[in-house]
């Protein structure tokens, strides 16, 4: 027996380790990568109260997250893409150009 | 045994998610994404969401980070480089994610009436999963299958090249 508190202090421990990866990393692929580890992290918070509620729409919730991810990853690797084609950096501080 | 499931496998998620953001070399970090991802799924079998957990190794263990180590390599990305950037990211950023951290946990601590997870606990089955989504959830489901296809025209429209290199890249 775990209490479901233990799973969402988890999910909130990866969801600031997200936070803290898109903060001080300087790839743009890695700063990407750390919003995968956000969305992971609250998938698990979604799955914890479905568990907790026993339904079914949590878990379905976590199914549109992961669709959505998917969308968004194929779109935004595309963009790292077309980024690298124009500028040669992945270094995110060198990608300046709307910058004020 | 749920005890000894759930330490081994939340203590490889946060080594994995850790070791994303001492890693310098971007291939580094995403291998350890899949670990973090993995065990995550471990972790959904243990709350009975076993579709979840299949989906979980086959979507993003599989098809996601296959398509993030796919673009390292492509993009022959090197080690990260430190810039006056990220020290200010440090000082301001760190305090930040420390208080929503904080705040959070003692939300969850002093929440009443969450309950506790057993090997027992009924598993939500696929057949139960599909009732709901495709009866009650239809017109989403079906969103975001257009969702999809228009990612899929997107990501073939902006990595092609030519077409949107003459605006970016001058």
């Amino acid at each position: 027996m775990i209490p479901l508190s233990w799973y969402l202090l988890l999910s909130a421990t990866l969801f600031s380790l997200g936070v803290v990866g898109f903060l001080i990393k300087r790839n743009l692929i890695t700063v990407f990568m750390s919003i995968e580890l956000m969305l992971n992290g609250v998938n698990l918070s979604f799955v914890t109260f479905a568990h907790q509620w026993h339904l079914v729409k949590g878990q379905i919730f976590v199914f549109f997250v992961m669709v959505v991810a998917a969308a968004e990853a194929a779109v935004g690797l595309a963009i790292i893409i077309a980024v690298f084609r124009a500028r040669s950096t992945l270094a995110v501080d060198r990608i300046d150009l709307m910058k004020l | 045994m749920h005890l000894i499931l759930f330490i081994v496998f939340a203590g490889l998620c946060l080594a994995g998610a850790i070791n994303l953001l001492l890693q310098t070399h971007p291939i580094n970090s995403a291998l350890s994404l899949v670990v973090v991802m993995s065990s995550l799924a471990v972790l959904y079998l243990l709350l009975g969401a076993e579709f979840l957990a299949a989906a979980q190794i086959i979507v993003y263990a599989g098809a996601i980070m296959v398509l993030f180590t796919f673009v390292v390599m492509l993009l022959n990305a090197g080690r990260e480089e430190h810039t006056m950037g990220s020290g200010v990211a440090r000082i301001l950023g760190f305090p930040a994610v420390a208080v929503i951290l904080g705040v959070i946990a003692t939300v969850i601590l002093k929440a009443q009436g969450l309950g506790s997870a057993a090997l027992s606990d009924p598993i939500t089955s696929t057949e139960d999963l599909s009732r709901v989504l495709f009866r009650e959830l239809l017109l989403p489901f079906e969103v975001t299958s257009v969702l999809i296809l228009i990612a899929i025209l997107g990501a073939v429209a902006l990595a092609r090249p030519g077409g949107d290199e003459r605006r970016v890249g001058k």
